[in-house]
């Protein structure tokens, strides 16, 4: 801010805003708030809990945690395990390790090799989401598949990995789609470290792993916080896998999102889909108040 | 010792990046040579001869390309919209005095990170029932223009707090109203910014899935995301030549932006910003 007086009044600003205001009340904050409301009732889509749905107190929630069956097979506790596993698989160990270990690989590396690479890492992440799963449907095919055609060239037995896999298949994909965010997010981190940091440790003798652990990693420990937090964020959001498995076979690659949509669009409940809803952006909510938290932190110390 | 351990490190370097491309390239192979083949399956083979077959049989297809025509009406009304009140508010935040603005930002960005499409389906689908929406491309608009805009108010507030306050002031002083200088000062001046919103914002619901999917459902309305999954066979099974060559055709709009925005701007980075 260079200070001086404001350029527009207070109510222009407020009329500037308007617009703005309006869409995000509207389609952000009042969807929030109903859907605390909506938990607590029965209503569905069709039949006359559709026009006259009322007030079930706890209802849905107790269907949801009944710890008799929340761990049974397509059931709320047993999608809320699977999004666990995708999310340290596809997010933390995949797209994060990955992210920064082709960060790392071309830091003071220009040229062809790495905007051939940077490129397709970038393409597998603005690809719309259709078009990339059914080029997952192929590459993954038991029969005609691109990966059982390499393990056979390698002469490893074929493996049916939408069926026999459904987890790890999504577990890959998602690495793959997503990467590209925290490949660019930390080779823009590397790139603000001044050269003669590295020179230094080199004359040293120190070698590239040393390198890497010692002068490296402390100064992008922020950003791996931010890149973590942001990619659990939206992998937990994500709604892709299910144009690859469906949520399937019997359950087996339901996410917590393939959940909703299934007790909301499938069944029509939307009371108890509700409820999932709460569940859901109540851990989004722990999720950016922790990112915030650390935004505000960084902004204090620079 | 030293030119071993170079050797050794410079061939551990190409290994990875060979296998890292192969990761990225190969299950992209399918898209770029299934659709020029007239016998396409799920295999990836090089078509001989290669054709366009595929591609006249999906623009003889009324229904395929009336749903291309509503991803547009999709794409370009939320890149509309989101593009000028994400602007209007952004420069509003920027120049005046409003106690808590960086709050505001904070909160607004907190929620639409939280109330995202997946987990707000319900609401989102009953209340564009109640707005008697529902099946209308007006409400998959006004849906993603609310979802789209703190992040795209984030944005453009870098690109307006990078102006400089002189100008507003001699416009100011010549006797400017605040929607002149809106227009004809401030406007042209953040134009790069009001591209990258654009773009983002284009891209973004193009090809969004989900709530098109659950809030359009007539043939007439679906776009080309929902449209896709309508080639399939009595059996039940994808027409693969129509499903790639459409896949493909779905996915240029995306690989012509992203080649102009490389080539202009170079592909950077705003502050971690896609969804």
């Amino acid at each position: 801010m260079t200070g001086g007086a404001p350029i527009l009044s207070r109510r222009t600003g407020f009329f500037f805003l308007l617009p703005s205001l309006g869409f995000v009340s509207l389609f952000i904050l009042f969807p929030f708030v109903w859907v605390f409301y909506l938990s607590f009732t029965n209503q569905t889509l069709t039949g006359v809990t559709a026009i006259q749905s009322r007030l079930v107190g706890l209802a849905n929630y107790q269907r949801l945690l009944d710890f008799e069956t929340w761990m049974t097979s397509g059931q709320f506790g047993n999608a809320l395990r699977i999004s666990a596993q995708f999310v340290v698989g596809s997010a933390l160990i995949g797209q994060a390790l990955l992210g920064l270990a082709i960060a790392w690989a071309f830091y003071r590396w220009r040229g062809a090799f790495r905007e051939i690479v940077y490129t397709l890492v970038i393409l597998a992440w603005i690809i719309p989401d259709v078009v990339v799963a059914f080029t997952w449907m192929a590459f993954l095919d038991r029969d005609r598949g691109t990966l059982n055609a390499i393990l056979q060239l390698l002469r490893l037995a074929p493996v049916d990995w939408l069926i026999q896999q459904p987890v790890l298949s999504i577990i890959i994909f998602n690495t793959w789609r997503g990467t590209a965010f925290s490949m660019l997010l930390f080779s823009s981190a590397l790139a603000t470290i001044p050269p003669s940091y590295l020179e230094s440790a080199e004359v040293a003798g120190a070698s590239g792993w040393q390198k890497f652990r010692d002068i490296i990693l402390p100064l992008i420990r922020s950003h791996i916080l931010t890149d973590i937090i942001l990619i659990t964020l939206w992998t937990f959001n994500t709604f892709t896998p299910f144009l690859i498995t469906g949520g399937g076979p019997a359950f087996k690659s339901e996410l917590v999102s393939i959940y909703t949509f299934r007790i909301a669009f499938q069944f029509f409940e939307f009371g108890r889909g509700g409820a999932i809803a709460v569940a859901m952006m109540l851990i989004n909510l722990v999720l950016a108040l922790t990112y915030l938290t650390i935004l505000r932190r960084q902004g204090v110390r620079t | 010792m030293r030119l071993v351990r170079l050797v050794l490190t410079r061939v551990a370097f190409y290994l990875f990046v060979t296998l890292v491309a192969a990761f990225f390239a190969l299950p992209m192979l399918w898209l770029v040579l299934t659709p020029f083949n007239p016998r396409g399956t799920l295999a990836v083979e090089i078509p001989s001869p290669a054709t366009m077959a595929n591609f006249r049989l999906v623009f003889a297809n009324a229904f395929a390309m009336r749903a291309l025509l509503n991803s547009a009406i999709l794409g370009i009304g939320g890149m509309l919209i989101t593009t000028l009140v994400a602007t209007l508010a952004a420069y509003a935040l920027s120049r005046t005095d409003v106690p808590g603005r960086d709050f505001l930002i904070y909160a607004l960005i907190l929620f639409s990170s939280v109330v995202t499409g997946t987990a707000a389906m319900v609401p989102i689908f009953l209340l564009i029932f109640y707005l008697g929406l529902i099946d209308t491309l007006l409400g998959v608009i006004l849906v993603f223009t609310g979802g789209l805009l703190p992040t795209a108010i984030f944005i453009m507030r870098d690109f307006v707090e990078g102006i400089p306050r002189s100008y507003e002031e001699s416009a100011l002083v010549s006797g400017a109203t605040p929607r002149q200088m809106f227009q004809d000062v401030v406007a042209p001046l953040v134009q790069p910014g009001m591209m990258v919103v654009a773009i983002w914002a284009f891209v973004h619901v193009w090809g969004a899935f989900l709530i098109p999917f659950i809030l359009l459902r007539s043939p007439t309305s679906m776009p080309a995301s929902v449209a896709i999954y309508s080639f399939y066979t009595e059996a039940g099974t994808p027409i693969i030549t129509l499903t790639s060559s459409y896949a493909l055709l779905f996915a240029l709009p995306v690989l012509v932006l992203y080649l102009l925005v490389n080539w202009r701007y170079g592909f950077r980075f705003f502050g971690g910003i896609k969804r």
